[in-house]
């Protein structure tokens, strides 16, 4: 129920009423329309969380980065990101 | 897949997991609220690498698992009027109402249609003016928005033969209610990260307070639970109860301000009945205003039969983390997917269904990990 | 406040969908298992289904064949990379080498719906022939019915196909436990093993689930979930960057190196409808074995796990068309692979797992995290009408 799925937005049609804003978001190489009716500051590019055809957050990239920095400096060995599983 | 997988890192994951079992030095008890994180959990074997003084307990948060049997019931009825075409999530079609469900009747002709967006169901609409389009808006304060917004879509473009059959529930009054309990066994809590990202966390801090328990606000993946463990602990150990947010990749305390706006304009908050828990005040929403015209309560005339609930179903202690889903004499033996007993075994985000695919039953769990059955 | 609930220790009779099918019943998963252990074993018993394989071997005056027949009523006819007639094909040529047996001559009957347009009946009647023609087999006989519109979806195909075990070196030795003598067993009155064989004591076993033992290697010929999500793609109004297509394809040529080659294959099983958990779960339960699995080393494509992702699909209950599982001994495991990797349709093979002992009748996978879990049988159909 609480399922929101992190995409790239990679289009944005802007008919002028924000509650109309669609984009087209990536999500690991599939497309989908979602309404960014509740993200204004979403722009091509950004990463945003998606649920139920809803864009509900802008992913905060640096923020994304914390807990590995975390890691870090608990000593932990810096790992490879953005890993695809196979 | 960006901002997803990489908090599935091994690595990662064990140095948390290092870390939690430094900092622990007595027993303790932890409920993450959402189903999506008891999945998670459940799935991907996470307990294993929790020390054993660490309990996890699933809270009630699969708003599927909570709607109350009187409205599967309602929305059973409306589905079997020929000229409605009632639309859902996927989850909602299984859960058993007091004789049938919607896949039961859609099995039998009832139009019944799964959506992905509250908007498909405002499209089907148009699309169909000769009918009745019903969607089913269940969901926590995370779904609102979008159900907020096909509403108001559907009044701003003049849509008339549309409906919503609303069972919105609210968590921070089902956390009270469970914090209340005499029975509640709860230390400190993995608040839904998701409906946070909505909401914002404000109203975390007045609960934290008055019931002197730690609330992380938590996200879905592997690390952010472990993470939110973490912390969660952190604080039990250092007798601190405080609010603290570990999925700030995606929430901020104030929430999303225009989707609490669209929320607002749309709903009011009145009380509510969770299944398996009775009624709670306040605790969910209604539609309000110009809105009410919306309601498919009020353009659906229902005058069913009382419902009827399982007797064998425990759901309401398994939400309110008082018994595992094992636990349950009915578990695996009367009440399976193919045949559940109760809503928890069929939502996919229910502990019951999830506790059933992966095994965690007290026979298989001695062998997987060697350790005592939780 | 909620009361609390007393347990009713009694025991009512439980309400179980079984005087109807339903849709889930053609799900491969448990309730199509129930099916078949209910109604089809039991009515038409005999050794040779008993077996429980993908195709009944039997034998004829020295030949060992193998035959086995598939229905295709997939949904829609026609998906990014292929239509219900490759699968026809494909499906019952590798039924046919999950045997250890090369296909040789296919039936094909087909049911057509009034309407059906002609021009749809000619591309999957090419798409059939050339997909023959692939894989060298003939298609020497065949049946034509036509149903009242409404009554069918435009077209379902039944394939039939016979196949022959050539004498490989390397077939399976006899299973050290649980399983008979595989020469004792009778097939049609003839024994399994040739005069030959007999005479100097060594046994020749069947591939399949009998001849897995603890200890083997669990190997997939490629990645998983390719043909589920096409068919979902259409289904869905999926659009991607660049289209997943259906893995639909023979996989004769990857299981005849391996029979060359002298492999010792125990066991091999396509990956069809209920994806790897489902084959993985009827081997582990025919046998009372176990199988491991580590989720970092299951290979699913960055696209169909995205996919998966945002429908909410497991990539291991996904269908499959032109993958398959094999069970070789673990000593075999790098030269199975290595032969698997140089033929193109087995190019993506891993080894996923291994069989042991216990928990009997499980599959268990210890996921990237480390942490342990259940891989069930699939409960109801996750995709109706995949195949």
């Amino acid at each position: 129920m609480c399922l929101a799925v992190p995409g790239r937005i990679v289009e944005i049609s802007d008919t002028g009423d924000i509650a109309f804003r669609v984009g087209k978001v990536d999500f690991g190489g599939i497309r989908k329309e979602v309404s960014l009716a509740y993200t204004p500051e979403a722009e091509v590019g950004k990463y945003v969380l998606v649920h139920v055809g809803f864009a509900i957050s802008v992913i905060d990239e640096d923020e994304a980065q914390r807990v590995f920095k975390v890691l870090e400096e608990m000593g932990a060995v810096k790992e490879e990101l953005g890993e695809i599983p196979h | 897949m960006k901002f997803l997988t990489e908090y599935r890192d091994q690595k990662a994951a064990e140095q948390l997991a290092a870390a939690i079992r430094k900092k622990v030095t007595r027993p303790w008890t932890i409920m993450e609220i959402c189903g999506g994180q008891t999945h998670t959990i459940v799935k991907s074997g996470l307990e294993d690498l929790l020390p054993r003084e660490i309990t996890l307990v699933h809270g009630p948060g699969c708003p599927v698992c909570v709607t109350p049997i009187e409205l599967i019931d309602k929305a059973v009825a409306i589905a079997k009027h020929p000229d409605a075409i009632f639309c859902s999530f996927g989850d909602m079609l299984r859960v058993p109402g007091s004789t049938r469900s919607l896949f039961d009747v859609k099995a039998e002709g009832a139009d019944v249609r799964i959506v992905y967006s509250p908007l498909d169901a405002v499209k089907l609409a148009k699309a169909n003016p000769s009918k009745q389009v019903v969607f089913f808006a269940v969901g926590f304060e995370t779904t609102a928005p979008a159900n907020a917004m096909a509403a108001w879509q559907a009044d701003h473009e003049g849509v008339e033969n549309f409906s919503l059959l609303v069972s919105h529930v609210l968590v921070p009054p089902a956390m009270e209610a469970l914090l209340s309990s005499d029975h509640c066994v709860v230390q400190g809590f993995l608040a839904a990260g998701h409906v946070c990202t909505v909401m914002g966390f404000e109203e975390y801090f007045p609960i934290a307070a008055k019931y002197k328990v730690p609330i992380v606000v938590t996200g879905f993946e592997p690390l952010d639970i472990l993470e939110g463990i973490h912390m969660t602990v952190s604080q039990l150990e250092e007798d601190r109860h405080e609010v603290e947010n570990q999925y700030t990749r995606a929430v901020r305390r104030e929430g999303n301000r225009p989707a609490q706006q669209t929320i607002t304009e749309v709903f009011e908050i009145a009380p509510r009945q969770w299944r398996g828990l009775g009624e709670i005040p306040a605790s969910g929403f209604q539609l309000r205003g110009r809105f009410q015209k919306y309601d498919a309560n009020r353009r659906f005339p229902f005058s069913g039969e009382p419902a009827r609930e399982s007797p064998e179903c425990i759901s309401g202690l398994i939400l309110q983390g008082i018994k595992k889903p094992h636990e349950c004499p009915a578990f695996a033996v009367k009440c399976t997917p193919e045949n559940p007993l109760g809503a928890p075994m069929v939502s996919s985000e229910g502990a019951c269904a999830a506790y059933y695919h992966y095994g965690r039953r007290q026979n298989v769990q001695p062998e997987l990990s060697g350790t005592e059955s939780r | 406040m909620a009361d609390v609930k007393t347990f009713n220790l009694s025991c009512p009779v439980p309400r179980v969908a079984d005087d109807r099918i339903v849709l889930a019943h053609g799900g491969g998963g448990r309730l199509t298992h129930q099916l078949i252990e209910k109604i089809f074993i039991p009515a038409f018993a005999n050794d040779a289904l008993e077996q429980r394989h993908d195709g009944a071997v039997v034998s004829l005056n020295g030949a060992r064949l193998a035959f086995t027949t598939d229905s295709f009523v997939v949904r829609p006819l026609m998906f990014p990379g292929g239509n219900i007639g490759d699968l026809a094909i494909n499906g019952t040529v590798n039924d046919l080498a999950m045997c250890g047996a090369r296909p040789l001559y296919l039936s094909a009957g087909f049911i057509l719906e009034e309407g059906l347009e002609m021009a749809t009946l000619r591309t999957v009647v090419t798409s059939m022939r050339d997909a023959a023609a692939k894989a060298g087999v003939k298609l020497v006989t065949g049946d034509t019915k036509v149903v009242d519109k409404g009554k069918g979806d435009g077209i379902f195909i039944n394939t039939s196909g016979i196949g022959v075990i050539d004498e490989f070196p390397g077939l399976a030795k006899q299973a050290r436990s649980g399983a008979p003598p595989l020469n004792d067993l009778p097939q049609n009155g003839v024994p399994l093993v040739s005069p030959k064989l007999r005479d100097v004591g060594t046994p020749v076993a069947t591939i399949g689930p009998a001849s897995v033992q603890p200890g083997d290697a669990v190997i997939v010929s490629g990645d998983l979930g390719r043909h589920g999500i096409a068919i979902l793609s259409v289904r869905e109004g999926l659009e991607f960057e660049s289209p997943i297509l259906s893995d639909c394809a023979n996989v004769w040529p990857a299981v005849e190196a391996l029979l060359a080659a002298g492999i010792e294959i125990h066991c091999l099983r396509d990956l069809t409808r209920g994806g790897l958990a489902t084959t993985l779960n009827e081997i582990a339960s025919d046998r009372n074995v176990c199988i491991k699995l580590e989720e970092v080393l299951i290979p699913v494509n960055e696209v169909v796990q995205g996919a998966c992702e945002i429908l909410g699909l497991d990539p291991l209950y996904v269908a499959n068309e032109g993958r398959f599982a094999a069970f070789v001994p673990a000593f075999q495991a790098d030269a199975a692979l290595s032969i698997l990797k140089s033929i193109e349709v087995s190019q993506g093979a891993m080894q996923v797992g291994r069989v042991a002992e216990t928990p009997v009748r499980t599959v268990v996978l210890q996921s990237r995290i480390g942490g342990n879990r259940v891989v069930d049988m699939l409960s109801g159909e996750q995709l109706p009408r995949i195949c």
